[in-house]
């Protein structure tokens, strides 16, 4: 039995736990988007039931890096980390028997949520209508590249090629390189927890109004719509004709610049010469700062020069958390630029409790992210590692009335 | 006992007696029906988390004021100067025509981006009086997001010890940089600081690059917006059997982490600190490669041919930017790939003969692909590549988006008329519904627009008091003579 803890240190949870308990998800997604979907919604306590096709699974089982570096169905840490609190199942939902207990099985859910290619639920007669056949206020959410209709429907697409669609790629980066795009997973992950916004609300709608939905949730509309900066710059396009374009950044400008190296690595301020300009000069406490040639704004090259030849050596004669501790004590924006060792060691994070110990039987012991807020009347918690591949089809497949022998046939019979 | 909301404005859908699904409705509920919330976000986070369920179909109230003009919220300024205007890249400085107006804070693409199907009061929270009106409005509502730096509220006694006694049923949303606990929980951190600080600056920056030609994004920022939405949903779906809200502690840098969760695994399970792979990826050959067509201009002058101002012209962008992405995750994609561009000299390379080789040759790999990208216009390079079933994208740009054809065909843009900006396309929500017909019910927001409604027929306060009110500095369309 996975140990884990709430938010971290001591407790063990033994069982979904959050404002969502007794919520059941059927979750027929794979690759990342899907999955951290549900994967939501199983932090805060839904009971989800992710079903992988039987032998091969979900392929983000085959995607490194592993653990060890070892590929293993159980070894791969996209899939370890899009995949706690799940239970798992196998099942063909190809053939006759495998679509029949599907639909038992969405009969005794909420909500399920599903990331094939648009019309594959058609093809498997597991459409919106056949769910509602058996189960009339289901909620379906369905997550696909380009949604389940337009021109764009049926194309092959990448993270990467949705990011560059979604036109935010374009005005990202410098003006003499490549455009760029955010860090490996984040985008899929982002168009999840917005396909979640949606799935939560059509909930609270079938509660209310007694009717479930069927959401159709775009990937590529999912950046489109972002607030960090994409939306705006459409509305700006709009109003004015001018599109957001690659800038240089004021990085070789700013005194301070926003990304300054430093004896362990880099920290990033927001100072320029504006607002905060008073507040750095008492922090530094250094008494050529203070002269009234140094007042902003600092457009003469040889003052930068005699800055810089200060600043330099202040920096990289410190690490960027005391740098950090002492100008936040002036009520400056700055942060460390933390590396991932950096995250695993923050003494904030640690007194958070955020880092929670997760114990899978393969790939062993391992802190990960808790949940990612904290909810005080109702807090989630991770409380199992990721599944086998069919490690809960005895206890599942139990409550559907199929004991050991039956499991057996459908087994050997290729349906589970 | 969970208070009902949704008296006054909202339909009180809430205390229905939920219908069954063969009652036909006129006009289909909306998810959020009844739902009422409070917005107090400013910047990004809190307003467009308030968007997001507004759009679902909440009563969003907007709490603003005349005498207080909160940063980069209803603009830079409340009065820009047209130098300031011109000055400024568009989603700051891009009011319509690169025109202030008459009202510039109506006219701001930054917040009318997110300022639809809400409504706008004011109150002067300084003040004791408004106090009083804020919390007899939190006493009728369901949810309080805020994204206000920690501590603002609860200074003013509008913190969620003193809201929820009176309202035990509210759902308080409060999100922050660091958290609402912990010893950095009082650290200033713009969107800027919370990529720095949650990791992503370190994992996307170029290749061949250091850290510091990063330029800005605010994932967190934008994250933080869904989960603040996602907290308060989960905690209404909890109070419907509880009957109690509660109190929601987001940090953005927190809710960030849980994206970059295979990183994090890397570490704790490998000792490994993971590094940028810029635009590539793992395990397949990606990249970002220039096509040749000159496309869209690089505007040196808007569509009215006025000249931007020398920030705009530092831009320094070559008309010849024309990107496309492609992903080659395997063999099959490989040889797809020679197929679609004709077999060039190299494609038999030995180097580039499998998986492995092909990602320890990568800048050789990245070099042949350019040379034929680099030949042909976006679209057919793109259209060659996806003739053979490859991963392959144009880089698109604000005008290609607003010309798409799926985009069109989804219905993703909505065209909305506001009295001070007039009839403009704004992004929609990336969702739909079945059923339900979400849609405009609200153009956005002029300040105060609501005023008369939400004092009047929400708190019944009378003609005389509301006179009163107006004299005292709470309830206005204009910013107060102090603000710049």
């Amino acid at each position: 039995m996975a140990s884990a803890s709430p938010n971290g240190a001591t407790a063990a949870a033994a069982g979904p736990r959050g404002p969502l308990e007794g919520l059941r998800v059927l979750d027929l997604t794979r690759g990342a988007a899907g999955p951290h979907c549900t994967k939501l919604l199983a932090l805060y306590g839904a009971t989800v039931i992710k079903v992988e096709r039987p032998r091969t699974g979900d392929l983000m089982r085959h995607a490194g890096p592993f653990v060890g570096d070892t590929p293993g169905i159980d070894r791969s840490l996209a899939f370890l980390d899009l995949n706690v609190n799940k239970l798992g199942i196998t099942l063909n939902l190809a053939c006759e028997s495998g679509r029949a207990i599907a639909l038992e099985l969405v009969r005794r859910a909420d909500v399920v949520v599903e990331s094939f290619r648009p019309g594959t639920l058609a093809r498997l007669g597991l459409d919106y209508a056949a769910l509602c056949a058996v189960k009339p206020d289901v909620v379906l959410a369905s997550i696909s590249n380009f949604g389940q209709t337009g021109p764009y429907r049926d194309l092959p697409a990448s993270e990467i090629v949705l990011y560059a669609m979604g036109h935010e790629m374009y005005g990202t980066g410098q003006p003499d390189a490549e455009p760029a795009s955010m860090a490996p997973g984040v985008n899929l992950r982002f168009a999840g927890q917005t396909a979640a916004v949606a799935t939560i609300a059509a909930l609270l709608g079938r509660d209310a109004h007694g009717r479930g939905d069927w959401i159709d949730v775009s990937i590529m509309e999912c950046f489109a719509a972002s607030i960090d900066r994409r939306a705006i710059s459409l509305t700006a396009y709009d109003y004015t004709g001018e599109k957001m374009v690659r800038l240089a950044s004021v990085q070789g400008i700013a005194i301070p610049p926003m990304f300054n190296i430093c004896g362990d690595g880099y920290f990033h301020m927001t100072v320029g010469q504006g607002t905060w300009w008073d507040g750095f000069v008492a922090a530094l406490d250094q008494p050529f700062l203070r002269e009234p040639r140094f007042a902003p704004p600092l457009t003469d090259p040889l003052l930068r020069e005699e800055f810089d030849a200060f600043w330099l050596p202040w920096c990289m004669a410190r690490t960027k958390r005391e740098i950090v501790a002492l100008f936040q004590e002036h009520g400056l924006p700055v942060a460390p630029v933390n590396s991932i060792a950096d995250l695993a060691s923050d003494p904030h994070l640690e007194a958070r409790d955020y880092f929670a110990n997760l114990l899978h039987p393969v790939a062993g012991m391992a802190r990960y992210p808790g949940p990612p807020w904290q909810m005080q009347g109702t807090p989630g918690a991770l409380w199992k590692a990721a599944p086998l591949l069919g490690e809960d089809n005895a206890r599942i497949y139990g409550e559907l009335g199929y004991d050991r022998e039956a499991l057996a046939k459908l087994a050997s019979a290729g349906v589970v | 006992m969970a208070r009902r909301p949704g008296d006054g404005l909202s339909d009180g859908a809430d205390d229905r007696a939920a219908p069954s699904p063969a009652t036909p409705y006129a006009l289909p509920p909306t998810p959020l029906q009844g739902v009422r919330v409070l917005d107090l976000g400013v910047v990004l986070a809190g307003p467009q988390a308030a968007l997001l369920l507004a759009d679902l179909g909440a009563e969003v109230i907007r709490v603003e004021s005349t005498q207080y003009f909160p940063p980069q919220t209803r603009g830079i300024f409340a009065h820009p100067s047209p130098e300031v205007v011109r000055n400024t890249i568009p989603v700051s400085g891009g009011y319509p025509n690169r025109e202030p107006g008459e009202r510039p804070w109506n006219r701001f693409p930054w917040f009318n981006t997110h300022a639809r199907n809400k409504l706008s009061m004011t109150v002067d929270l300084q003040q004791p009086a408004g106090v009083a009106v804020f919390r007899r409005l939190a006493a009728l509502s369901d949810v309080l997001l805020s994204n206000q730096s920690p501590g603002t509220l609860e200074r003013l006694g509008l913190g969620y010890a003193a809201l929820s006694r009176e309202n035990p049923g509210l759902v308080y949303v409060e999100a922050s940089s660091f958290g609402a606990s912990g010893p950095s929980h009082d650290y200033r951190a713009l969107g800027l600081q919370m990529e720095a600080f949650a990791g992503h600056d370190l994992l996307r920056h170029y290749r061949d690059r250091d850290v510091s030609s990063n330029t800005w994004a605010v994932t967190a920022d934008a994250a933080g917006a869904l989960g603040m939405a996602l907290a308060a949903q989960m905690a209404l779906y909890a109070r419907r059997r509880s009957g109690h809200g509660q109190y929601v502690d987001l940090s953005m840098i927190e809710n960030f982490i849980g994206l970059i969760g295979p990183h994090v695994l890397d570490f704790m399970h490998n000792g490994r600190v993971p590094r940028s792979l810029g635009n590539r990826h793992y395990s397949a050959v990606q990249g970002c490669y220039p096509c040749q067509d000159a496309g869209g201009p690089s505007r040196a002058a808007d569509r009215h041919g006025r000249e931007r101002g020398h920030l705009q012209q530092a831009a320094s962008q070559t008309t010849n930017d024309r990107w496309l992405v492609l992903t080659l995750p395997d063999d099959a994609a490989w040889q797809a790939f020679c197929r679609a561009t004709g077999n060039p000299p190299g494609c038999d390379d030995a180097r580039f003969a499998t998986v492995t080789s092909r990602l320890e040759n990568h800048d050789a790999v990245d070099e042949l692909i350019a040379g034929w990208t680099q030949t042909l216009p976006r679209e057919e390079a793109v259209v060659r590549l996806r003739a053979e079933g490859l991963m392959a994208g144009p880089v698109l740009d604000d005008a290609d988006a607003m010309a798409d054809p799926h985009l069109a065909a989804r219905g993703f843009f909505w065209e909305i008329d506001q009295a001070d900006t007039g009839r403009h396309r704004y992004p929609g929500m990336p969702y739909r519904f079945a059923n339900a017909k979400p849609g405009v019910r609200q153009p956005p927001i002029l300040l105060g627009e609501h005023n008369a409604q939400i004092y009047k027929e929400l708190l019944g306060v009378s003609d005389a008091a509301y006179e009163q009110l107006i004299a005292e500095g709470h309830i206005g369309t204009e910013y107060a003579a102090h603000i710049r």
